[in-house]
């Protein structure tokens, strides 16, 4: 039986700028994104892949179209309604990390799932389990200064990861981290999508991302103008459930 | 996490954590020293007349304050004692005077002469000498804060007042004045000789009133019997020498003001120093927001910035304060900090912080989420 999509969207327009200046972003896409599935957006720059990926984490609104997240209507919320289900279906992972300099790696994780509502100790005990099928285990109480690249790209994976949310946004995941690391943090995020059955969607222009994905689709212009999909081998996931993938980052 | 993320975003910056705390403890200092001058000064104004055992001061019309007040006509004691429920009436001078000091100069008092039989009000803390050698025929006390001033070096000097000479019979601790004139106790008999009055004449009349007794009524009865005087309670009197010395003379008004001027300087320091830091983690508080946390949250982080700052600020500029009131005790004027002023402070800086927090909280209310993604 085919799962049900955890992101519906449907004929999504947003119009950036005011006046003269106002510029069609997006031109009417529609698009689902399923459980289990990696799927990576791709195309040029200004071609609206970050403006579809902030509508689709209820960050932006959009223009006009509509937007179902794990069975709810996302459409006229306002800002807090919109948080609400951001902290209840998304789990976010940025380019530049985001992680809280201020914060040790426990902390950033404890952070995420704080904002969710989580007690104290269930925080502490789910944000060391994320942390530990991410690797880092053993840097539980490193600050991010004091951790490399990947390592710092791999507790936000773990914040994300930690609340379960049924569907993972990454920007441009690997566009900080060198070839190495790069690879590494795609394993890991095909591995969440298949050992933990969630929707990963990951926007990129990275070309050493493609193998990692169920599902790869274009978009220029604002309009979604190719979609394909691929069988992923299972290199490298071995190493990800034994919490190995430390050794590479 | 509130806490732990509002800890570390505040000790993370230690300069301008530093900073925020001088401006709240120079706040604190400045505020506590103001009040504290401003209460030393009414409890100065007032002491006299709380130290007074009187239901009622019958004074000429128009007295502004303890020590600013004209002689009564004379006589009005017996018409007071006539009145149903006056136990008392007693009489007691108390006029400005001039002291030659013995090695020459003279120095504004004020003259208090209380009758030592009737009681009523009279020098009290007596740390040197004896009441007995005011009561003798040259016999006067005097503080010892005002020894200096006096040109006196204790109990047994001499100087004159008038032309009578008089000779420190009694040290008193702690009487002092807000006018910087020190107060110098004789007898009534004597300070009347000194200013010319008669023997019915003095400048207040210290009513006491049989318990029980309606003290409006025998106020009124007073009034109809006597023309040409007030008479006020207690605590009327203590207002109207508060007027007199904290308002119409502006000493108040400055006390208040500079405490004023104390609070909107610290303000602004923490208002400053809270927006820079809010700016500085502005990134921070949009991922925060994009991981799908309230503004309340935000909020609260940012007001335990606030409150933290506050309560550090609050420690170490009371810790300044109080030393500074422990030099000021032997001062002319001595700062005063009590419990309630302490409480105060504590709500004040806490208020203060809580409102400096208000232009972080504005702008981090317009944080938009979606610059997490901002390239």
């Amino acid at each position: 039986m085919k799962p049900q999509p955890v992101l519906q969207a449907t004929d999504i327009v947003k119009d950036l700028g005011q006046g003269a200046g106002k510029v069609r972003a997006l031109k009417g896409v529609s698009l689902t994104v399923s459980p289990g599935q990696l799927t990576l957006l791709m195309g040029p720059s200004g071609s609206g892949k970050t403006t579809l990926l902030s509508i689709l984490g209820c960050i932006l609104t959009p223009t006009s179209g509509s937007l179902t997240l794990g069975g709810e209507k996302a459409d006229g919320l306002d800002p807090e309604e919109l948080a609400e289900l951001r902290r209840r279906h998304i789990g976010f992972v940025f380019q530049t990390y985001n992680l809280f300099p201020t914060l040790t790696a426990e902390e950033n994780v404890r952070l995420a799932l704080d904002v969710r509502g989580n007690g104290r100790r269930s925080a502490t005990h789910m944000a060391r389990t994320a942390l530990t099928s991410v690797g880092l285990g053993h840097k539980l109480r490193s600050y991010p200064r004091n951790m490399s690249g990947g390592e710092q790209q791999r507790v936000a994976i773990a914040r994300a990861l930690a609340g379960a949310p049924s569907l993972i946004l990454a920007d441009e995941p690997t566009a900080a981290l060198d070839s190495e690391n790069g690879q590494a943090v795609m394993v890991l995020l095909a591995d969440i999508a298949k050992r933990e059955n969630r929707a990963v969607l990951a926007v990129t222009h990275d070309p050493r991302t493609l193998p990692y994905a169920d599902r790869i689709i274009r978009i220029e212009d604002g309009v979604i103008v190719g979609e394909k999909r691929q069988k992923v081998k299972p290199s490298g996931m071995s190493n990800v459930a034994n919490g190995k993938i430390g050794a590479h980052v | 996490m509130v806490l732990t993320l509002a800890f570390r975003n505040l000790f993370h910056d230690r300069i301008r954590l530093a900073v925020t705390l001088v401006g709240i403890l120079f706040s604190i200092v400045l505020v506590a020293v103001q009040l504290g001058l401003y209460l030393g000064a009414r409890k100065m104004i007032v002491s006299m007349v709380q130290q007074a055992d009187a239901d009622l001061w019958v004074t000429a019309y128009g007295a502004k304050s303890f020590e600013d007040s004209a002689a009564l006509r004379g006589g009005e004691r017996h018409a007071v004692l006539s009145v149903p429920g006056v136990t008392s009436a007693v009489p007691i001078v108390v006029a400005f005077n001039e002291w030659r000091k013995p090695a020459g100069g003279p120095t504004v008092i004020v003259l208090g002469g209380p009758d030592p039989e009737g009681g009523g009000l009279g020098p009290w803390n007596v740390v040197a000498g004896d009441l007995r050698d005011v009561i003798a025929p040259d016999g006067v006390a005097v503080d010892k804060s005002y020894l200096t001033d006096l040109g006196v070096a204790g109990v047994g000097d001499t100087a004159q007042i008038e032309s009578s000479r008089v000779r420190v019979g009694a040290l008193t601790n702690g009487i002092r004045s807000f006018t910087m004139a020190p107060y110098v106790f004789t007898t009534l008999k004597r300070a009347r000789g000194m200013l010319n009055l008669s023997n019915d004449q003095a400048t207040y009349l210290l009513v006491k009133l049989q318990p029980g007794t309606d003290r409006d009524g025998a106020r009124q009865a007073i009034k109809d019997k006597l023309s040409n005087v007030e008479v006020l309670t207690s605590p009327e009197f203590e207002g109207r020498s508060l007027d007199q010395w904290l308002f119409a003379t502006g000493a108040g008004v400055a006390l208040i003001g500079g405490a004023l001027l104390g609070i909107l300087v610290g303000t602004v320091i923490v208002a400053q120093t809270l927006y820079s830091s809010t700016k500085d983690h502005l990134s921070e508080f949009a991922t925060l927001r994009a991981l799908g946390s309230s503004k309340g949250y935000i909020h609260r982080v940012i007001l335990l910035q606030a409150a933290l700052s506050a309560v550090i600020g609050y420690v170490l500029g009371m810790g300044i304060a109080l030393v500074v009131v422990s030099f000021s005790e032997q001062t002319a004027l001595p700062i005063v900090m009590t419990p309630e002023l302490a409480a105060g402070l504590f709500i004040l800086t806490v208020a203060m912080c809580s409102i400096s927090a208000m232009a972080a909280i504005m702008k981090v209310t317009k944080i938009d989420p979606a610059m997490v993604f901002a390239r």
